[in-house]
């Protein structure tokens, strides 16, 4: 379907139209609650004067980010191999992945700061378990759904063991496996973000969106801290959009959901 | 005497059953005594009430299921090990989404680690015996049921087996369709003429198609007739249009009537 022109510009309207309405907002607030809501040109302003602290921030909380969601990444898929052995299996790892699932990471958070120490460790661990999860339940679930006439057909080849999971269970799962990627892209730049309210003042120099959260709300500075909830907001963009990419790129030719016609 | 020492040369049948049963946990058997033998060009279609067994025979005869008691011989093998010699057809195209047509014939092949020339060679005959070379390079889902189907055979030919299970692999496409690929199937058995167990619902496929038609009854799954079709080979869609093909048609269609009355009377 071809979009209308009207289409293409209702996401412009509708931006500019929030924009209106926070300025009249604003005109309608009593003079001295403005800077509860700082107008979006001072916002501006935020991210013209705290710039390089902002992206030094956003830095630190990607690589943590980065680094929690890519060694979750990687250890799922690892976990999820080995739970997809046996239903046995399963019934015995599970019932801990939710425990450890259930357990808020706002509560963990501290623990961990303490076992560990402040900065970038424990950013990372603190997205890891974030990202984990999601990561582990997809996958393992795509590995175990496998059409049974398929596994049938590879047992008819003789096939073996390690071929049927590479050449069938694998590739079989990786629908499955971008849909936990995605989840966990949204959380990762979260994860980190968290951790780094906890853990990111200790590092000299290494503080990332969060500690700058806890900087500019000690000292009521409203718009920098508006600019930095869309600084972190853009950073979930580029890892939702990243993975995004991969997915396309590792679907697109032969899976219904990237079908042209669909 | 003379009699026996001519059967000596005669060669043994491909398939044997002997006393076939099958139970799945402690429930009563699904098949009950099923005995069988096939010879080599034989083309044996099973129709029967739907629960009556008759995919669990194919399963059974290629190993994918335990037998529970009796035997069964394929070329003087126990069924798992026969597998260098026949191949399963299942009722769903089976491709692999992931691979392109000629990746999904060549498949069993490379699974068996030949080298990539031989697979090359056998993908590029079999896409042209079932007509396919065009589509060497598409994915699955750019393909009809029609073409799937077709790919899922000329996969099913790429180890050059000796016997083929077919469970209703025409059961999902529409007549027109089911119609023109009998006919293609049996074309292409023209080159070599494997051996065929064949599950089909369809009564006027199963004539067009076999040399026998086994009629199966249900609960416990048996064998309730056989019908010898002696239409002669090559059969074309002149075959149809032939009055012993009727009549075929015609009394096959009365047997399965009296099994599914057999049943829902059970
Ligand atoms: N794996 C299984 N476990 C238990 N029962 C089964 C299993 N497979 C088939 N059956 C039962 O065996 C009977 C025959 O099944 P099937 O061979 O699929 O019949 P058909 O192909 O003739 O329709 C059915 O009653 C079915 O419920
Ligand atoms: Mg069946």
């Amino acid at each position: 379907m071809k979009k209308s022109r009207i289409d293409k510009f209702l996401p412009v309207f509708s931006t500019a139209s929030i924009i209106g309405l926070w300025y009249l907002v604003r005109a309608i607030m009593p003079e001295e609650q403005h800077f509860l809501l700082p107008a979006p040109h001072q916002i501006l302003q935020a991210f013209h004067d705290k710039g390089p602290a902002l992206w030094a921030a956003a830095l630190n909380t990607g690589r943590g980010a980065l680094l929690g969601f890519s060694s979750a990444v990687l250890l799922s898929f690892l976990l999820a191999l080995f739970l997809s052995l046996s239903p046995r299996i399963r019934a015995s790892f599970y019932p801990h992945l939710m425990v450890l699932q259930m357990t808020p990471i706002i509560i963990l958070a501290p623990i961990l700061i303490l076992w560990v120490g402040a900065g970038l460790k424990s950013v990372v661990i603190i997205t890891f378990l974030i990202c984990f999860f999601p990561m582990v339940v997809n996958t393992t679930q795509g590995l175990v759904s496998t059409d049974a006439n398929l596994v049938d057909f590879f047992r008819m080849c003789n096939a073996s063991k390690r071929q049927e999971i590479l050449w069938l269970r694998v590739p079989a799962a990786l629908p499955y496996f971008f849909t936990g990627l995605r989840i966990a892209a949204t959380l990762a730049p979260i994860g980190a973000i968290v951790g780094d309210l906890y853990a990111g003042n200790a590092a000299g120099g290494q503080g990332g969106l969060g500690f700058l959260t806890i900087v500019y709300s000690s000292q009521f500075q409203m718009g920098a801290l508006f600019a930095t909830a869309l600084v972190s907001c853009a950073l979930g963009f580029v890892f939702v959009g990243v993975v995004l990419v991969f997915s396309w790129l590792g679907l697109r030719k032969w899976h219904e959901s990237y079908r042209k016609d669909a | 005497m003379t009699a026996m020492s001519a059967s000596d040369s005669v060669p043994p049948p491909l398939v044997r059953f002997t006393d076939i049963v099958k139970r799945f946990g402690e429930k009563p058997p699904v098949i009950d005594g099923i005995s069988l033998t096939a010879e080599r060009g034989d083309f044996i279609s099973l129709i029967g009430p739907s629960g009556c067994g008759k995919s669990t025979v194919l399963k059974l005869m290629s190993g994918l299921l335990p037998i529970t008691s009796g035997e069964i011989v394929v070329d003087g093998m126990k069924p798992v090990d026969a597998r260098e010699e026949l191949f399963y057809v299942f009722q769903e195209p089976t491709l692999l989404p992931w691979l392109t047509v000629r990746a999904n014939v060549e498949l069993p092949l490379k699974i068996r680690g030949r080298l990539a020339a031989e697979r090359a060679a056998v993908a590029d005959k079999n896409l042209s015996l079932v007509g396919l070379t065009e589509r060497a390079d598409f994915y699955p889902r750019e393909l009809s049921g029609g073409q799937k189907m077709r790919v899922s055979i000329a996969r099913a030919l790429s180890m050059s087996p000796e016997l083929l299970l077919m469970d209703e692999p025409f059961g999902a496409l529409d007549e027109m369709t089911r119609d023109h690929l009998n006919e293609e199937l049996l074309a292409i058995r023209q080159q070599h003429a494997w051996t065929a167990f064949f599950v089909t619902h369809s009564v006027a496929e199963a004539v067009f198609l076999s040399n026998r038609i086994i009629v199966l009854s249900a609960n416990p799954g048996r064998i309730h007739t056989e019908v010898k079709v002696d239409l002669p080979y090559p059969r074309t869609e002149e075959t149809r249009l032939s009055a012993e093909y009727q009549r075929l048609v015609a009394e096959v269609s009365r047997l399965l009537r009296s099994v599914e009355r057999l049943k829902n009377a059970a």
